[in-house]
């Protein structure tokens, strides 16, 4: 578990290459349900997740994903948040990749990735926010590595494995960050059309970057747009259709994660989350959670139903005041 | 020392006179953030902050600070949202003057710990959050400052792991691993003011805070601090520091 080498097939470009050649790359229908979606992570796969802490977090396909009771994951996400901690919980995931993993500075370091990390049940590997960058950027440009100052004399090269590369030209000694070609990219986005043409609103994250890299791409989206829509504003599409292999319709697919410009993340609920786990502990509480939120309701719509409308409205509005 | 005011205050005032007008600066949230904001609406009006979450030149609205770098609340009013890559890039070629950040564990040569407790990565006795862009931001910006309360357990000779890196070892330790700029210039603490020595890059005690003896400051610090030449006094924040301060956090989220 703690071995910190790279794993080939991370950085295997020919190899990922080869696994998209062979596969269809269709501009046909791509809309389907949130447990077809799902059913194509399988066991033991290298899942990146999108968006970026509490923003745009694909929390739908996250849910459905747990529902499915997969094991053995290695979840990959820049800076991690309350769905890393549901993936541990549930014992979904033995690795992670981040840069960072806690909600948000007023409550403090995450208890539950304490809780898992410290244990060894759950394999922590660090990278530098900009390393994991250009990590899913090399995937996506096709080649095995990039050059990049970062992360160099740090203890964080020797926990991924990180090696350096000499300067053809200058002789300088610069990081030589591995390409990491995920198995399937979870992603949500403000806008699709059926075909899976996806479009961003505000931060664009990491998000088409990671739909390139990745072998598999599922979308959620909040909105589903025509055909004609696309085609009058090409301009904002970020992910071409034939990148995806599927496409749900979610409205409020990332809540209690926020989705810019449409609703604000639900700070409330974070500190009665994280109030829980304070009073019971790691496992307990985060069980229950997911008995709740995540076991209980059959579908998206029935978990929208445990915040309640009012609750829904609010976040609307507060980011309406923030973006308007 | 006068308690007209909270260490938070202190720092945040401290660590805005650090940033000169006409640069740019990669600012944590919390306190630095807080610190950019009243540079900017002080002395630094041409300053531009730059956040991790891919944000460029937002603006602070009093009452609604940001948890973290990637929230609305945190892009409020930018004039750019690149994506993450990017912005950190932005760094790498050079255009960020200033890194503006916290730390955990801090030693003798500046490095930051942000990672693990103890001497096993793989089986720490604390795990914390991680590096998220520290790293990044100490490896490429033009010069580092670190904001951070002055406690003995935070000082340390050592880091037990070296998250963000300054001047590792000391002398051109940090050149030599492949960093030929950047580097950690001062750490603003709620004791004093330090710097590093040019030729062994240890810790040197610049300012003490008013009111703030060397001997306080020593007891605080678990490895020996140089002193410069003339160590001087620290101007107490102001009035009218302190009232932009606590506009801009009237609900005291970070102010303490």
């Amino acid at each position: 578990m703690g071995d910190p080498a790279l794993r080939p097939a991370e950085w295997d470009f020919v190899a990922a290459r080869r696994r998209l050649e062979a596969k269809p790359k269709s501009a046909g229908e791509k809309l389907t349900s949130i447990d077809d979606a799902a059913a194509r992570v399988t066991e033991g796969d290298r899942v990146a997740v999108g968006g970026c802490l509490f923003s745009r977090t694909p929390l739908a396909l996250v849910r459905e994903i747990l529902r499915a009771r997969r094991r053995g994951l290695t979840l990959v996400r820049n800076l991690m948040c309350t769905e890393g901690e549901l993936m541990m919980a549930a014992g979904a995931v033995e690795r992670v990749m981040t840069a960072w993993m806690s909600i948000g500075l007023p409550w403090g370091v995450s208890k539950v990735m304490r809780h898992y990390v410290e244990s060894g049940a759950v394999a922590l590997e660090e990278w530098s926010h900009l390393a994991l960058g250009l990590r899913f950027r090399a995937a996506a440009m096709g080649v095995p590595f990039l050059p990049a100052l970062t992360m160099l004399g740090s203890d964080l090269v020797a926990v991924g494995g990180m090696k350096t590369v000499a300067d053809p030209y200058s002789g300088e000694t610069l990081a030589a960050v591995p390409a990491l070609f995920p198995d399937v990219a979870l992603l949500h986005v403000h806008r699709a059309d059926r075909f899976g043409n996806s479009q961003i609103d505000g931060y664009p994250h990491m998000d088409a970057d990671i739909a390139r890299a990745a072998a598999t791409v599922l979308v959620t989206t909040e909105e589903l747009i025509t055909d004609e829509e696309t085609r009058r504003h090409p301009d904002r599409t970020v992910i071409p259709g034939f990148l995806v292999d599927a496409l749900v319709h979610v409205p409020f697919g990332s809540f209690p994660h926020e989705c810019y410009g449409l609703y604000e993340a639900d700070f409330d609920h974070f500190a009665e989350y994280t109030a829980s786990i304070d009073a019971r502990g790691p496992e307990a509480a985060v069980g229950e959670y997911l008995a709740r939120h995540v076991y209980g309701p059959p579908t998206w719509d029935d978990y929208l139903e445990l915040f309640g409308g009012e609750r829904l409205a609010r976040q609307r509005a507060a980011a309406k005041e923030l973006t308007g | 020392m006068n308690q007209q005011f909270t260490s938070a205050e202190l720092l945040a005032i401290m660590g805005s006179r650090q940033l000169r007008d006409d640069t740019t600066v990669f600012a944590g949230v919390g306190v630095p953030l807080l610190a950019a904001a009243l540079a900017q609406q002080r002395h630094a009006p041409k300053l531009t902050m730059v956040i991790e979450g891919g944000i460029i030149g937002p603006r602070i609205k009093p009452g609604r600070l940001p948890i973290s770098t990637n929230e609305m609340r945190a892009a409020y009013r930018a004039q750019m949202l690149p994506g993450i890559t990017d912005t950190f890039l932005f760094a790498q070629r050079g255009f960020l003057d200033y890194g503006f950040m916290g730390g955990a564990q801090i030693d003798q040569h500046g490095n930051v710990n942000t990672s693990v407790l103890g001497p096993d990565y793989w089986k720490p006795k604390v795990r914390l959050p991680g590096t998220g862009g520290a790293n990044d931001i100490a490896s490429l910006c033009k010069e580092v400052i670190i904001l951070t309360a002055h406690e003995k357990r935070r000082f340390v000779p050592r880091v037990d792991f070296v998250t963000s890196p300054a001047w590792l070892d000391g002398g051109d330790a940090r050149r030599r691993a492949g960093l030929p700029f950047g580097g950690v210039s001062r750490v603003v603490t709620t004791l004093g003011v330090f710097g590093f020595d040019p030729e062994t890059r240890r810790m040197r005690l610049d300012a003490l805070h008013p009111g703030v003896t060397r001997e306080q400051v020593r007891e605080q610090t678990g490895f020996p601090l140089l002193e410069a030449p003339e160590i001087s006094v620290t101007e107490p924040p102001t009035a009218d520091e302190l009232a932009m301060l606590r506009a801009l956090d009237p609900e005291r989220r970070f102010l303490g």
